[in-house]
């Protein structure tokens, strides 16, 4: 498939033969969703340019696009949270403005956050209510709500108990109280924002079902998302977004993961890294029976055993809080572990005072899972961040102060070794894009020249460009003969990286996941806490139903 | 200390924990919204000066009708402190204001204003004119408390503790309830406890954060309106310079210690009110034929204070939002 002709964006796509949805009989229902012309600017920044879309009634349309392209923007006009500076909202034909939340809600919109919009201390019944209560007393309006609730979570399918506190469910329950406050405000259109990012694979699943039947009782969604393995199973349309800018239309059943990545970057991208067989060196981490307990004494991680040897990524799988940032942290001499061993070719460093600096000198080097907290000091300015954790290095240093001038060469040969932009080493850390910060962090740990690299969710908020390049560097680090730690809740990174997979569930390590059988159902039911042999039959008689 | 004298101590304890109560309750209202309030001193004292300054200048003027000075004095402390809330709201709210400093800021204002005035107007060195009986909430005593004061055990609870108190003394333990009921009862109540834990999600359901924080602020300063009037037309005939002596701070650490709950919070209240009347009890008193230093019951309820946040809470739980300016993320 040719990735260069584009569909013109334009009103009246949505019910036009090109993309008339399977639910919506072409020609006649105008489209749920019309966007005309929409600018936004946010100071200098362009965030949404000349923006149309057309969204047809009973489908699912995603929408795609790197970070930092305008779909969430996009999304907060529709639903009120901003105004767009000039443009045209259409619902149902009818031009309809939106200045505020209440207005979407009117309007029949809905929408569910990345960050879900919950009260956590209460209950779902009080969450759901809040801001529709029909009556000043509580009693009353909740005694109404609670059937009405009922009946929606079996009209769709969403079950979550009315009297739980919100913060005592799991992330896919709190999503679905999400969905359900939307349809209780009676929303026909659904808007998602990125509902994938905190779920394990099998949730993701549970919640494309959900989708799925809200589309069919002639409910609209409309799926943001970066993940193009999403886009392609679950959407009947797909609009592409680059730098603020609507780039293309197409119906899912009629394009590629390939050419919506083009789309996306703008440029060819290679999606899976090419890496050869690992070559196997020394053991460098050998961690044996580790526990890590936090500073509220809960036991984060339980027991842990394994060993990373020099040329090899081995990969660990989890949903996020399950003990892998705190098995990192232990690891880079963040915190000390309560119990276990952790050798560094052989050197036991637990049980010692160890810290950061004493692990880099033990050439251990880290690339933190939040690089805005624990990886930069985001107001210094990339000189300064460029060498953080390293400032002591003789390279760095002339007698007592820092020697400015190596700094900035340095700085200067890592920004055009790692393609950050802008090449500008007093910029502060804070004014460049997500991939720019990440690129300094891992240029800075790389070049530090470690036998151990720790890395904590390498790609988290980078744009795939960016995820290109750095999987490169980490393949290109693994090929010269260091061992790397790879802690992603990304699957497709872990897969598509690793040469070796474990996976975390609730501190423990569930165990390994054999070459041969990777599949993403089989670690998704790992990360769920089931185990191996289990799995590999569950995942195995679920593939069989199919 | 005999049976009636115990009676007395708790009877000083309710009289003492009154503008606490009212107080604490105020900050339960601001901070449950996500508006830290460490102004509550200051509009105890500005209201404690309005209050008093309008109950002595308007009586003159209200001839056969002077019952209603203190009414009059009272609406004045409300006001006064109302505006003063609004004021915090304005810095913290639409101007996203840092909350500490706002009202750090109010109280220098208040006390430094309420005296300056005080000096301006009634020349006593910043003490207002002395109130009479009918400028003042006075004791009300309830019907038969003489005769059912005579019998034993029962007789003493009635005349003394429930009894003879100023009306600003029931409606505490009134608006304690009532607060209670407010808060997790009604509809206002809930958006209340929202905009304190996630205002995202106050918003994003169509509700304005900044006027439901106002709406808190509003009955914030009612409220530590009628707890300032209470020390200088009340429980006080006049008003004193400084005459709230860190009521104000006190009330939040009740507010703290009941982890913003109000049947809690009003509990604490109590305690640092009966710290107080042991206080007043025990001047002069010796323990074991030894002069006990009254500066020592003076410092209790403050000592206290340090001790119970130092840690004999627990961890308490603060409104997740509190203290945070409401910005919609971009």
């Amino acid at each position: 498939m040719s990735g260069g002709d584009r569909t013109q964006p334009g009103p009246g796509g949505g019910a036009g033969p090109g993309h008339a949805a399977p639910a919506a009989p072409a020609g006649d229902a105008p489209p749920a969703i019309e966007l005309r012309h929409i600018n936004k600017h946010f100071g200098p920044v362009h965030a949404n340019r000349d923006i149309s879309l057309s969204v047809a009634r009973g489908t699912i349309h995603g929408i795609i696009g790197e970070n930092g392209a305008g779909k969430s923007t996009l999304m907060s006009i529709l639903y009120g949270f901003y105004q767009a500076d000039s443009g045209e909202i259409r619902v149902n034909g009818q031009p309809t403005p939106i200045l505020t939340p209440s207005d979407a809600i009117r309007a029949g919109i809905g929408m569910v956050h990345q960050h879900f919009m919950l009260v956590y201390p209460f209950t779902v019944l009080e969450n759901v209510v809040l801001g529709t209560e029909s009556r000043p007393l509580l009693r009353e309006t909740l005694a109404g709500a609670r059937a009405e609730l009922e009946r929606l979570e079996r009209e769709y399918g969403l079950e979550v108990d009315p009297d739980a506190v919100v913060e005592n469910l799991p992330v896919g329950a709190q999503q679905r109280v999400e969905i359900l406050k939307a349809l209780y405000r009676g929303a026909d259109i659904l808007i998602l924002d990125e509902p994938t990012g905190v779920l394990t694979p099998q949730e993701a699943d549970d919640l494309f079902r959900i989708l799925a039947a809200l589309r069919d009782q002639g409910k609209t969604v409309i799926l943001i998302t970066h993940k193009l393995r999403e886009i392609m199973a679950i959407t009947d349309n797909v609009s592409v977004m680059r730098q603020g800018q609507m780039v293309a239309h197409r119906k899912t059943s009629e394009t590629s993961r390939d050419e919506l990545a083009e789309l996306m970057v703008g440029r060819k991208v290679l999606l899976r890294v090419e890496k050869g067989e690992a070559q196997l060196g020394p053991v460098i981490l050998d961690v044996e029976g580790l526990d890590v307990v936090d500073h509220l004494g809960v036991r984060r991680v339980k027991d842990v055993s394994f060993q990373v040897r020099a040329g090899e990524i081995v990969g660990i799988a989890g949903v996020s809080g399950n003990g892998q940032s705190e098995l990192l942290a232990a690891l880079a001499g963040m915190t000390r572990p309560a119990k276990g061993h952790i050798r560094i070719r052989g050197t036991d460093v637990a049980g010692h005072h160890v810290d950061a600096r004493t692990m880099r000198a033990l050439k251990v080097a880290h690339v933190p899972e939040d690089r805005q907290r624990e990886g930069l000091v985001t107001s210094f300015a990339a000189n300064e961040c460029a060498i953080l954790g390293y400032h002591r290095a003789p390279r760095y240093n002339r007698g007592l102060f820092l020697d400015r001038g190596r700094i900035l060469g340095a700085t200067r040969q890592l920004m055009q070794d790692y393609d950050v932009r802008p090449p500008n080493p007093f910029l502060p850390a804070a004014n460049f894009s997500g991939g720019n910060q990440q690129k300094i962090v891992v240029a800075r740990e790389i070049t530090s020249d470690p036998d151990l690299l720790l890395v904590g969710q390498p790609t988290r908020g980078v744009d795939i460009g960016a995820i290109e390049f750095i999987h490169r560097r980490l393949i290109a680090m693994r090929d010269a003969g260091k061992a790397i730690l790879l802690v992603s809740v990304e699957l497709d990174e872990i897969m598509s990286l690793s040469d070796r997979i474990l996976v975390m569930f609730d501190g423990h390590i569930v165990g390994e996941v054999p070459q041969d059988r990777r599949d993403e159902r089989t670690i998704g039911l790992m990360m769920a806490g089931v185990p191996l042999e289990t799995a590999e039959a569950q995942a195995h008689a679920a593939a069989g139903a199919h | 200390m005999s049976y009636f004298e115990i009676i007395l101590m708790l009877d000083a304890t309710l009289r003492l924990a009154t503008p606490l109560i009212f107080a604490a309750l105020a900050g339960l209202y601001a901070e449950r919204s996500g508006v830290f309030d460490i102004g509550l001193e200051g509009k105890m004292l500005g209201s404690a000066f309005a209050a008093a300054a309008v109950a002595a200048v308007v009586y003159p003027h209200l001839g056969g009708a002077g019952w209603l000075s203190p009414w009059v004095g009272l609406l004045a402390g409300i006001l006064v402190s109302v505006a003063l809330s609004m004021l915090h709201g304005f810095a913290c709210i639409t101007h996203r204001g840092n909350q500490i400093v706002s009202g750090v800021a109010i109280n220098i204002l208040a006390g430094g204003l309420a005296i300056a005035l005080g000096r301006a107007w009634f020349a006593r060195g910043g003490q207002t004119d002395q109130l009479g009986n009918e400028q003042r909430f006075t004791a009300i005593t309830w019907p038969g408390a003489e005769t059912i004061g005579d019998i034993p055990v029962i007789g003493p609870i009635y005349a003394e503790l429930i009894s003879g108190h100023n009306l600003l003394v029931y409606l505490a333990i009134l608006a304690v309830p009532l607060t209670a009921f407010v808060v997790y009862r009604t509809r206002f109540g809930l958006r209340l406890r929202a905009v304190g834990e996630n205002p995202a999600a106050v918003d994003t359901a169509g509700i304005s954060v900044p006027w439901m924080r106002y709406k808190a602020l509003i009955v914030t300063g009612v409220l530590c309106g009628i707890s300032g009037s209470y020390l200088s037309i009340a429980h006080g005939a006049s008003f004193v310079p400084n005459m709230s002596a860190g009521k104000g701070f006190i009330a939040l650490a009740a507010l703290i210690f009941g982890k913003w709950r109000p049947f809690p919070a009003f509990f604490a209240c109590l305690l640092f009110g009966f710290l107080e009347a042991l206080e007043q009890r025990m001047q002069g008193a010796t323990i074991g034929g030894l002069a006990v230093p009254v500066q020592l019951f003076q410092a209790m309820p403050y000592i206290f204070t340090v001790i119970l946040l130092a840690g004999f809470i627990g961890r308490a739980v603060a409104p997740r939002a509190g203290g945070i300016p409401y910005v919609k993320e971009r």
